[in-house]
C-alpha cells in the first residue's frame, strides 16, 4: 500500500463566502462542496462527467464539479445552486422552473438551472436552439426536457419584470 | 460514487518546472482540464502517485499568428477554440470539430493539449475495476488477452480525439517540451498504432503548442462525426477532409483523415491520384470507396462495426459537401 499523501489546505470562495478546508489532494470540488461544506444541492449523479447533475459555475462558466479538483478551484468564484437566489429573492430561472413545472424527480434541476443561468447571463434572449445547446450537457432521466426548455424561455422573458403577478405564466413557444 | 485514488498534487508555474517535476517523479502524470484523466483514475485505469497540474503554467493559453502560422497553446480550452472567430475564419473544420467535442461544460474544461493526448478508448477498458475484473481484464491494463481481436497481441483501443484528424489534414505540427529542450513533429507522427500508449511522448515531455500553417490559396475543409447522442458522446467515427483547389476548380492536393477506428488517427494514403481532378461526383464516390478499403472498424466501440463501415463514405460525402459550403 502506498502512503496516503498529507492533507492540503484549500481556500474556496463559494457563493461569496470564503472557506478554508484541509482535504486530501484527491478531493473533487463536488466532494468538498457536499461533504466538507454541507452544500448538497450539487448532485452526485454519474460522478464521471456524463450527466451534468454536479454542474456549478466557476467564474460564471458552467463546469462539472465531479471532474474538478478542489485544489484547482482555489482563487475562483464558485456559484452553486444554493447561491443562485440573491437577497432572499429567487433567481428568475428558479421562478420559471417552478411556474413551468420543469421538474419531476428534481435530481437534474440544480445543474439545469445553473447552466440556464449562465446562458442568460451571456445571451439574455436565447433562441430555443441556443437553450437546447446550452443544456445539452445536462441529462434529465425523467426526460422532462420540454418543460425545462419552456422554463428557460420564460425566465428570459420575465427577467426584466419585477413582480411575480405581472409575469406571464406559460412558456412562449410550445414546439418540442 | 467514484472516488479518486490518492496522489500528491503539484502546481508548476513554468514549462521547465513542469518538465522537472515529471522527471523527479517517475510515473507522474499531467493534468490539464482533467476531463479524461479523472474519469480514468476514478475507474482505476491509472493511479499515478503524482499529478502535475498545468493550470498555473504561464504562456500555454496563447493564440497568435506568427511566421505564417496560427499558434495555439496547449492549454486553450475546447470552448475557446470553438468560439474563436480567428479559428473559424482560418480553419473552419477545426471550429466544427471543437464545437462537437463532448458537451458544453466539458468543452469549458477540456483543453487542446489534453485532447491530443487523450487516452485511447474501448468498451472493454472504460469500465469500473469491478467490471474489468469480472471479465478477467485485458492487454491494455492488468490482463493478457484482447477481447476485441481474439488472439490479438496488440491493443486496438480507439484513438477518440476529434481534433487530431482535422489537424492532420491541415498540416499542423506539434511542439513538445522536454528535459533536453524541445522538438517539433508533424501531428501525424505524434501517434503510433499501439492502444496501450498511442503517442510518442516520453514520460517527461509535454505538448506546449500547435502550429497550423495559414493556408495560401483556396483550401476547403470539412469535418463530420458519427455519434449516438449528438449532444455529448465520443465519436464512433470522425472524418476530416481538406483540399487545396486551384482557380480553375482542379484539385492541387487532397487529404483525408479518420479517427475512432484503431489506436491511431489514420491518414488515408494514395490520394495523390486526385490531383488535377475536380471535386465532382465520381471523385466523391471514388474517395468513399478508397476510405472503405483502407479503414476497418473493429468491435472496440459499442456499436456495430458494419454500421460504422457503411457510414464511412456517407461521412466523406458530407465532409466534402460541408467543405464546399464554407466560404474560402
Ligand atoms: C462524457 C464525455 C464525452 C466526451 N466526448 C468527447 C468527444 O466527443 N471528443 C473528444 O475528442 N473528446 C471527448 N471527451 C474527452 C475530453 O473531454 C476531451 O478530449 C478533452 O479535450 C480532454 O482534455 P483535458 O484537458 O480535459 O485532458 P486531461 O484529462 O487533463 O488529460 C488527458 C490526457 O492528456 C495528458 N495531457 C494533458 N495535457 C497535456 C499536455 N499539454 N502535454 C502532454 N500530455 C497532456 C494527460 O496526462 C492525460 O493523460 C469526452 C469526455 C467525456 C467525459
Ligand atoms: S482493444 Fe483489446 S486490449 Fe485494447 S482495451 Fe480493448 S479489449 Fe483491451
Ligand atoms: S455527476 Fe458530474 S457529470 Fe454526472
Ligand atoms: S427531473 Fe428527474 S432527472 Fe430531471
Amino acid at each position: 500500500m502506498r502512503e496516503r499523501p498529507a492533507k492540503v489546505v484549500v481556500r474556496l470562495e463559494v457563493n461569496g463566502d470564503r472557506h478554508q478546508l484541509a482535504v486530501e489532494p484527491r478531493t473533487t470540488l463536488l466532494e468538498a462542496l457536499r461533504y466538507e461544506l454541507g452544500l448538497t444541492g450539487s448532485k452526485q449523479g454519474c460522478d464521471k462527467g456524463d450527466c451534468g447533475a454536479c454542474t456549478v459555475l466557476v467564474d460564471g462558466r458552467p463546469v462539472l464539479s465531479c471532474l474538478t479538483l478542489a485544489i484547482e478551484a482555489e482563487g475562483r468564484r464558485i456559484t452553486t445552486i444554493e447561491g443562485l437566489a440573491k437577497g432572499g429573492k429567487v433567481h428568475p430561472v428558479q421562478d420559471a422552473f417552478d411556474l413551468s413545472g420543469a421538474l419531476q424527480c428534481g435530481f437534474c434541476q440544480p445543474g439545469m438551472m445553473l447552466s440556464a443561468a449562465a446562458l442568460l447571463e451571456r445571451t439574455p434572449k436565447p433562441t430555443r436552439r441556443e437553450i437546447k445547446e446550452a443544456l445539452s450537457g445536462n441529462l434529465c432521466r425523467c426526460t422532462g426536457y420540454k418543460q425545462i426548455i419552456d422554463a428557460v424561455e420564460l425566465a428570459s422573458a420575465q427577467r426584466a419584470l419585477p413582480e411575480r403577478d405581472e409575469r406571464p405564466t406559460t412558456g412562449a413557444s410550445r414546439e418540442g | 460514487m467514484l472516488t479518486l485514488p490518492p496522489f500528491e498534487y503539484h502546481a508548476p508555474t513554468s514549462v521547465e518546472e513542469a518538465v522537472a517535476l515529471l522527471g523527479a517523479h517517475p510515473g507522474a502524470k499531467l493534468i490539464a482540464g482533467g476531463t479524461d484523466i479523472l474519469p480514468n483514475m476514478k475507474h482505476r485505469l491509472l493511479s499515478p502517485a503524482h499529478l502535475v497540474g498545468l493550470k498555473a503554467v504561464r504562456g500555454l493559453s496563447d493564440m497568435k499568428e506568427e511566421d505564417g502560422c496560427l499558434r495555439l497553446g496547449a492549454m486553450l480550452t475546447i470552448a475557446e477554440l470553438a468560439k474563436s472567430p480567428r479559428v473559424r475564419t482560418l480553419f473552419p473544420s477545426l471550429s466544427r470539430a471543437a464545437e462537437q467535442i463532448a458537451g458544453p461544460q466539458l468543452r469549458e474544461m477540456g483543453t487542446l493539449g489534453g485532447n491530443l493526448c487523450l487516452d485511447t478508448r474501448c468498451i472493454y477498458f472504460n469500465q469500473t475495476h469491478f467490471w474489468r475484473k469480472a471479465l478477467g481484464f485485458c492487454l491494455k491494463k492488468d490482463g493478457t488477452v484482447c477481447h476485441v481481436v481474439k488472439g490479438g497481441t496488440r491493443c486496438v483501443a480507439a484513438a477518440s480525439n476529434d481534433t487530431a484528424p482535422v489537424l492532420m489534414t491541415l498540416g499542423a505540427t506539434v511542439r513538445l517540451a522536454g528535459p533536453a529542450g524541445g522538438r517539433e513533429l508533424p501531428i501525424g507522427e505524434l501517434y503510433v498504432a499501439d492502444g496501450v500508449a498511442n503517442t510518442v511522448l516520453r514520460p517527461d515531455e509535454l505538448v506546449v503548442e500547435l502550429r497550423l500553417p495559414v493556408p495560401e490559396g483556396r483550401v476547403l475543409a470539412g469535418f463530420q462525426k458519427l455519434r449516438v447522442r449528438a449532444s455529448i458522446d465520443f465519436p464512433l467515427l470522425s472524418v476530416a477532409l481538406a483540399a487545396k483547389v486551384e482557380a480553375d476548380g482542379r484539385v492541387d492536393w487532397l487529404r483525408l483523415a479518420v479517427t475512432a477506428l484503431g489506436a491511431r488517427p489514420h491518414s488515408l494514403g494514395g490520394l495523390e491520384r486526385f490531383a488535377g481532378r475536380r471535386l465532382d461526383e465520381p471523385l466523391i464516390a471514388e474517395l468513399g470507396r478508397l476510405a472503405q478499403k483502407q479503414c476497418h472498424p473493429l468491435g472496440n466501440i459499442d456499436v456495430e462495426p458494419q454500421w460504422r463501415r457503411q457510414m464511412l463514405p456517407v461521412l466523406v460525402r458530407r465532409a466534402l459537401a460541408e467543405a464546399l459550403t464554407v466560404p474560402a
